[in-house]
């Protein structure tokens, strides 16, 4: 019924030039689903000056990229990118499409799902293949992160899905892969884009980010006061990590919207993950079970947090954080 | 200017809680709330009335027929116009059925006033689904620009000024009008009520507007028009609960960081 769909297709997702992270864990995903469904694993790359990062996109796992280059793609915008791409696929049709849950992400692939009439699934953290039936079985958090929710798209093609940043491991990119590039024609006027890029206001996030961070140090109510949440810096730096904190903190307006970590702030997956004084709301946590090791630190010995941290220590968070920076400084003195 | 205000009726969600005994959810008795981030779109679209003479400020939902107290709760605020999208025949609808549902019944209320929204107002995503979807595909089956996770908005010479949440920063954009926008919580503060609106909302008659009053194509209406199914919903599996250490805070702390220096995480 759907032979001529063919092929697991990621939308890079690139930034001034660059491509982002979250490109090469999608063709990361891409591969496994390709390969399982014996297909190929194809790219699309819109910028502008932008064709010297192909090889990187094959190196990462694409059999296929496919450039489309032109001044007018040199930043996201919905229309240009959106018609792009929509155009492109009324000729090559693809059977599954990735597209990751940025904020550009999010606002291109509903747009490009209501010209396709096509399903699409938001924001998924779990990809699995029905490969009797063809189907990609896209799981996504629903209810605040509550539950999980298994969606799949029978009767329709492309299928398609964004899927949340950080939450896949990108493969080791090897240059000695082989791989297609192309440089696409395709249409694109300046009066197809109707809104007006005027300024771009960059947010300096104060050291590294947390998204990207081997370890995060966070604090949440418990901290007390602005002053004690500045504090977490002292501990952050001697760990090499970067400081967040959960959302409250961001509306008392201690620290800004980069730092914020759960539902609607960022997801992490950090090495190491130390929280202070955050009692652990599902909100929270959905951002963080993706850690590899959580320590967390609440007075209250019931907070939920401590049902997912891997150590918890009962005990006031300054006093906790005092402790641990004094004794990280004598062991990294000894060593 | 005619304003619309897209708005959902949700489950409290930030009221959800864990037994504790079964660490599942408690998923009944949640209140029954209007979206946060649709109070951000209304307040937006209020905002933008009491400083334009002669706008008008719609409000739109598609639900039950108890979603009713969700729009006069808009109408308190200070909307003018109320509209219900009811139906047996939406039962069971996705993002892309819902939005065209909402989608084909604006154009309905449009060919009624003979105009079209200027701005139509969308919260970034509701609490419950978490999609972000239906804004976007209203706009698109609406054929308008959308702008979506709008943290700042300013009418300038008949074109809309807004501050776009990215990821890196802000983007500053400027499109004309007829568009769609959605709002982020630091778009504003929603306000409360006031004594004379509620008095007015009490006695207003919502419309409704079902399946019949509009030119839809049934096959993309509800469950058969929704290309997504939704085969399993289950609780995420837990982290195992680790050491919980009560030693006092300087043992705990050698504990945890004997662990780092193993993991050679120091």
């Amino acid at each position: 019924m759907f032979e001529e769909y063919k092929g697991v297709y990621v939308i890079a997702d690139c930034f001034e030039g660059q491509v982002r992270k979250v490109t090469y864990e999608l063709i990361g995903q891409a591969r496994l689903i390709a390969d399982q469904l014996g297909e190929k694993v194809h790219t699309l790359v819109l910028g502008d000056k932008i064709a010297d990062k192909a090889k990187d996109i094959v190196a990462y796992g694409s059999d296929f990229v496919h450039v489309f280059e032109s001044p007018l793609l040199a930043r996201y915008n919905t229309d240009g990118y959106t018609k792009v791409i929509t155009d492109y696929f009324t000729e090559h049709k693809p059977n599954v499409i990735l597209i990751g849950a940025t904020n550009n992400g999010r606002d291109l692939a509903p747009r490009m799902s209501g010209r396709m009439h096509n399903g699409v699934v938001a924001d998924c953290t779990i990809l699995t293949v029905d490969k009797e039936a063809g189907l990609v079985e896209w799981t996504r958090p629903a209810l605040g992160g509550n539950i999980l929710a298994e969606i799949v798209c029978p009767e329709h093609r492309p299928q398609m899905g964004s899927v949340r940043p950080n939450v896949f491991k990108e493969m080791e990119p090897d240059y000695k892969r082989f791989g297609e590039i192309e440089l696409v024609k395709f249409d694109l006027k300046e009066s197809d884009i109707r809104t007006k890029f005027v300024d771009m206001i960059k947010v300096a996030v104060g050291g590294i980010d947390i998204a990207e961070s081997d370890v995060v140090v966070a604090g949440g109510r418990g901290m007390g006061n602005q002053t004690n949440f500045e504090c977490l810096q002292e501990l952050a730096d001697l760990l090499g990590g970067a400081v967040g904190a959960t959302r409250p903190l961001i509306e008392k307006g201690w620290t800004d919207l980069p730092h914020q970590i759960g539902q609607t702030g960022k997801t992490i997956a950090p090495k190491l993950y130390i929280a202070f004084g955050i009692s652990g709301a599902i909100q929270h946590t959905a951002g963080i079970t993706g850690s590899e090791m959580i320590i967390a630190v609440n007075n209250d010995p019931e907070a939920p947090i401590f049902k997912v941290c891997d150590y918890g220590i009962v005990g006031d968070a300054m006093e906790v954080l005092d402790e641990m920076i004094k004794q990280i400084k004598v062991s990294k003195n000894n060593a | 200017m005619e304003l619309l205000a897209c708005i959902k009726q949700v489950p409290d969600t930030s009221e959800i809680k864990l037994d504790p005994e079964t660490n599942t959810l408690i998923r009944t008795g949640l209140p029954s709330i209007i979206n946060p981030f649709d109070m951000n779109a209304l307040e937006a679209a209020l905002a933008v009335k009491d400083k334009y003479e002669g706008t008008r400020v719609t409000v739109v939902t598609m639900g039950p027929p108890q979603a009713q107290v969700s729009l006069k709760e808009c109408l308190a605020m200070g909307a003018d116009e109320a509209c219900l999208i009811s139906d047996r025949a939406f039962a069971g609808a996705d993002t892309l059925a819902t939005s065209y549902t909402i989608a084909m019944a604006i154009k309905k209320m449009e060919e009624d006033i003979g105009h079209k929204f200027d701005i139509i107002f969308c919260g970034k995503q509701a609490i419950d689904g978490d999609t972000a979807q239906v804004g976007p595909q209203i706009a698109e089956e609406l054929g308008i620009p959308q702008v979506t996770y709008v943290c700042s908005l300013e009418v300038k010479d008949g074109d809309v000024i807004t501050k776009r949440e990215h990821e890196a920063g802000f983007e500053v954009l400027r499109t004309p009008t007829p568009l769609l926008v959605t709002a982020v919580k630091a778009l504003n503060e929603p306000r409360y009520p006031t004594l004379l609106h509620s008095i007015r909302a009490n006695r207003y008659k919502v419309h409704t507007i079902t399946a019949k009053d509009m030119a839809v194509d049934v096959a993309r209406l509800g469950l058969k028009g929704s290309p997504t199914r939704v085969r399993k919903v289950y609780n995420p599996p837990l982290r195992i609960a680790g050491k919980i250490l009560k030693d006092g805070v300087s043992q705990a702390v050698g504990t945890v960081v004997d662990e780092l220096k193993k993991k050679e995480l120091i």
